[in-house]
């Protein structure tokens, strides 16, 4: 462990991340809304304590360990959080509590997406671009997190993607560097912007929602401008175009980089982990269109479709935007959205849950453990695209989805403890660990009527879902610390 | 012929005393030199001990004035090295090597060649063989299956049963009960016997029937010599060798494969490399393990292990416990007819699935394609007719008029792509690929003759 690197990073970290609200601060003072102070101030705060960490520390330049690896990218989740929030606590508007402002801030940069803001419409300009734009560096740091450091980890078989490792993708290894990696990820991810930004603009979205939502489109975060979210629109074009951008999204990141290295739109379509993601996605929005035929939902046809398809999308991406409060559905159909959250999207994306590979994986174990069954004798391994895949990775997948379930457990028990009821517990957690955002019963529309400790409690579930589990738990292991 | 063998193992060794036998001067190289004692004890050889690829073994060896040579050593690489010395320093006219390895051989690699590793002809001894067993597995009931032309012309043998309906009749009989289907039958064995085919001889059971024709006739003749059995389904394969590997490969997509193998390591291996194959760990003799995974069910057992003893302990065991058919790999040719037709269905023996690709470039003349048949007693081959009617012994006459040596028929005439299944009125003309059976190889010589263009072509 290295104390004073981490500190140093730490502070340079800050200082950049300062520089960040600049821009609100830009949107205040173009839209007259008055909110340029509260930046500016949170700027300067953020600025000097970053300095402060920094100073003392700069010259401390060691090599990093892998377990330092940890403390940091928890490090960098917890405190840009609370930073994050400072710009919410000051000022008139919003002018929120430090519990109320630190959740809003958290569920931005987690990309989770879950609000305590009962009327968003009436929020300045400046806060309501903040917010998306904390999806948005968010999301930034999800990507380098999801493809690059957690696989260096080997976080919860997140191996398999490692370089080294026969998984999947073979040539994963998107460049010798992780510095030249990341940039690599953030041109297709602010390609992807521009390219979704542009589309809304075009489809007719205000030049300000559009980037606002562009922003928080592809960083599967799911915050809007608006109450009614992308249903403010009431367009199926628009929704359809928040669709494409929210499946690209939830696509690996590192997948898009090959596929856009080698030119080649195939790469996409002999991607196990895609081929499942987008099964899994059509089979819960035909059960979902069926759902809603039968309960009669919406009188048309097609209105169904459109409803279950941008629903589903957008809830099992782990998104959150909604057209329509799918919460006052039958619960059935509710509950198996929420479900496809768990499975959420592909690894390496910036959605949150389960993972589709790793589902998958645990999914061809069940099988495997069945042919055991009718061939005890027989050697079988589980294969990807061919390539068999190490027991060892199918274990960490495992050691994940029991810590993911027994986390979850917890969890909701804790919220019950504070009062809630079974639905809006149950919700609440699933959506915040999963980093969806809307849940069900009090929390479908946003969380500004529950606890400050039931809020905390989701501030954590929301990291633990971010951080994969076993990168933050894995610093209150005292073996962690013992060395 | 002057040919140079590089490796003395299983295929050097038959390939030696095969072309020995054919009046061609052999040098062995090996490096083990009792092996090659052994064999210069037994046939008219000459052997050299030594690195096959080092330059100074193969100018020991006599590269300089070889009119072949011929790497089958162990590695992939010794071969690939000691064909580029023998074409760099001494120009050796034909080279061909065995290379096992996939990644050698991969189409993209465009690694063979005079630019590049300077070889004629590649073989690969495992790959005839997988073909070879493939090919049985597609035509239920018969014991050897040989292709030409690509496959669309094949020569079939079959033992005739008793519920045949040509059985006890004619030959001639045939083309009346199936007018639509053109064959030949080229020889019949009785007994060991070679019997030359003529419209009024009688099939009897137990007669082994060499018959030609086109590929989607072959099921049709089939069922005239003996019951037609069904498809096969359901395969055990014991031994996940090379061969085995193979097998599961080309018929996994196709047919139910289970593979049993007794290392582990191979076992992984195996279950990551395939993909529909069931990969089994155990003995393929253990009988608890074979009823088990059900061999009673199993449409054909097939034992490619390396060790002959144990594939044939293990293919008696599972026609025991109720195999429909067993196939056996035997190296050991002492073996082979000691078990064909007792238990054991087809036995195959590697040697003479391989000699025939190699035997194809030691025929003179123009030989597309040779086929060893009856332990190298037998041979097909299909052999193009050059020149005209002044040149040629053959182009421009009649199949009836040919005269052919003893104990040889012409089976059928391949022209243009087109199979043309020969009857005695069909004129040969140039560049025909005509279709010989020997029943004795020592007629060899005779037929080259036949095909060699007289002096005047030019």
């Amino acid at each position: 462990m290295h104390p004073a690197v981490i500190l140093r990073i730490l502070g340079m970290l800050l200082m950049v991340y300062s520089s960040t609200m600049l821009i609100p601060a830009m949107v205040a003072l173009l839209y007259n809304d008055g909110g340029e102070k509260q930046f500016l101030s949170a700027f300067i705060i953020t600025l000097v304590s970053g300095l402060l960490c920094w100073l003392p520390v700069q010259n401390q330049k060691q090599e990093l360990r892998v377990r330092d690896g940890f403390v940091i990218v928890v490090l960098f989740w917890t405190v840009l959080g609370c930073f994050g929030a400072i710009p919410l606590m000051l000022g008139e508007h919003p002018g929120m509590s430090p519990t109320d402002a630190v959740f809003e801030s958290i569920s931005g940069l987690t990309t989770t997406g879950a609000t305590v803001v009962a009327n968003i419409d009436a929020l300045p300009k400046s806060v309501l671009f903040y917010r998306q734009q904390l999806q948005w560096f968010g999301g930034m740091g999800i990507i380098v997190l999801a493809v690059a450091i957690l696989p260096m980890l080997g976080v919860g078989g997140m191996q398999l993607y490692r370089a080294e490792a026969p998984g999947p993708i073979k040539d994963n290894k998107l460049t010798p560097r992780i510095t030249e990696t990341a940039k690599a990820l953030w041109y297709i991810y602010v390609s992807l912007t521009i390219a979704c930004g542009l589309a809304y603009w075009l489809c007719g979205m205000s030049a300000f929602d559009a980037i606002a939502h562009s922003f928080s489109t592809v960083a599967i975060g799911g915050f809007s401008t608006h109450n009614a979210s992308i249903g403010y629109y009431d367009s199926a074009a628009l929704e359809m175009i928040t669709v494409v951008f929210m499946l690209l999204a939830g696509v690996n990141f590192g997948l898009h980089f090959l596929a856009w290295r080698r030119r080649r739109l195939d790469t996409y379509l002999t991607d196990p982990e895609l081929r499942f993601y987008i099964t899994v996605l059509l089979l819960i929005s035909a059960l979902v269109f069926i759902g809603l035929l039968i309960t009669s939902e919406f009188s048309q046809f097609w209105v169904s479709l459109r409803h279950a398809l941008f629903q589903t999308v957008s809830i099992a991406t782990t998104t959150g935007y909604g057209i329509a409060d799918f919460s006052t559905w039958h619960p059935m159909l509710a509950t198996a959205l929420l479900m496809g959250s768990f499975i959420g999207a592909c690894a390496g994306s910036t959605g949150g849950g389960i993972k589709a590979i790793r589902v998958f994986l645990m999914f061809k174990q069940g099988l495997r453990e069945m042919r055991r069954l009718i061939h005890p004798n027989a050697v079988m391994v589980i294969k990807l695209s061919n390539k068999a895949v190490p027991d060892r990775v199918i274990e960490a997948v495992w050691g994940f989805f029991g810590i993911y379930l027994i986390s979850f457990c917890v969890l909701f028990l804790s919220m019950l403890a504070t009062g809630l009821d079974f639905v809006t517990g149950f919700s609440a957690v699933a959506a915040c660990m999963n980093n969806l955002g809307p849940g069900l019963g009090e929390v479908a529309l946003h969380y500004g009527n529950i606890s400050d400790t039931a809020k905390w409690i989701l501030c954590f579930a929301m990291l633990l879902g971010r951080l994969e589990i076993f990168t933050l738990l894995v610093l209150f292991t005292p073996m962690f610390w013992r060395h | 012929m002057k040919i140079i063998i590089l490796g003395a193992g299983q295929v050097g060794g038959t390939l030696a005393a095969n072309l020995a036998s054919e009046h061609n001067d052999i040098t062995v190289v090996d490096t083990d030199s009792e092996r090659l004692h052994e064999l210069q004890d037994r046939y008219d050889i000459r052997t050299i001990t030594g690195k096959a690829s080092f330059p100074y073994v193969l100018r020991q060896a006599g590269a300089d004035d070889a009119d072949m040579l011929i790497a089958v050593t162990n590695s992939d690489e010794v071969n690939m090295v000691a064909c580029q010395v023998a074409y760099s320093l001494h120009r050796t006219p034909t080279k061909i090597a065995r290379v096992r390895s996939a990644s050698y051989l991969s189409k993209a690699s465009g690694l063979f060649g005079n630019e590049a590793f300077p070889i004629d002809v590649i073989i690969s001894p495992e790959q005839v063989v997988t073909n070879h067993i493939t090919r049985l597995i597609e035509h239920p009931g018969a014991l050897q299956v040989l292709d030409f032309a690509e496959g669309k012309l094949q020569l079939v043998a079959v033992k005739a049963y008793f519920n045949g309906p040509l059985v006890g009749r004619e030959l001639r009989y045939l083309r009346q009960h199936m007018p639509s289907v053109d064959t030949r039958v080229a020889a019949i064995f009785r007994r060991d016997r070679p019997i030359i085919p003529e419209g009024t001889t009688v099939i009897e059971a137990d007669d082994e029937v060499f018959f030609i024709a086109a590929k989607n006739h072959i099921r049709a003749v089939m069922s005239e010599l003996r019951g037609l059995e069904h498809n096969y389904k359901k395969i055990i394969i014991a031994g996940g060798g090379n061969i085995g590997e193979r097998l599961c490969d080309a018929l996994e997509g196709r047919y139910q494969v289970k593979i049993i193998e007794r290392s582990i390591e191979r076992c992984t291996f195996l279950a990551e490399k395939l993909n529909k194959t069931i990969v089994i760990r155990g003995n393929a003799s253990d009988q608890d393990l074979l009823l088990e995974e059900s061999v009673e069910d199993t449409d054909i057992f097939i034992a490619v292990t390396n060790d002959d003893e144990a594939n044939i302990m293990s293919s008696m065991l599972a026609k025991r416990l109720g195999a429909r058919k067993v196939m056996t790999l035997i190296n050991n040719p002492a073996y082979v007819d000691l078990v064909q037709g007792g238990d054991i269905d087809i036995a195959i023996s590697p040697q003479q699935a391989t000699i025939g690709s190699l035997l194809t470039h030691v025929r003179r003349g123009d030989v597309a394609s040779v086929h060893s048949l009856r332990r190298g007693a037998a041979e097909a081959i299909e052999a193009i007719a050059h020149g005209d009617e002044k040149s040629s012994k053959v182009v421009g006459k009649a199949i009836g008029d040919i005269d052919l040596p003893e104990g040889t028929t012409i089976g059928a005439i391949i022209r243009n792509d087109q199979v043309l299944i020969a009857h005695d009125d069909i004129v040969v003309e140039s560049d025909d690929h005509v279709v010989l059976f020997l029943v004795d190889k020592r007629r060899i010589q005779d037929v080259e003759r036949l095909f060699q263009v007289g002096i005047t072509f030019f």
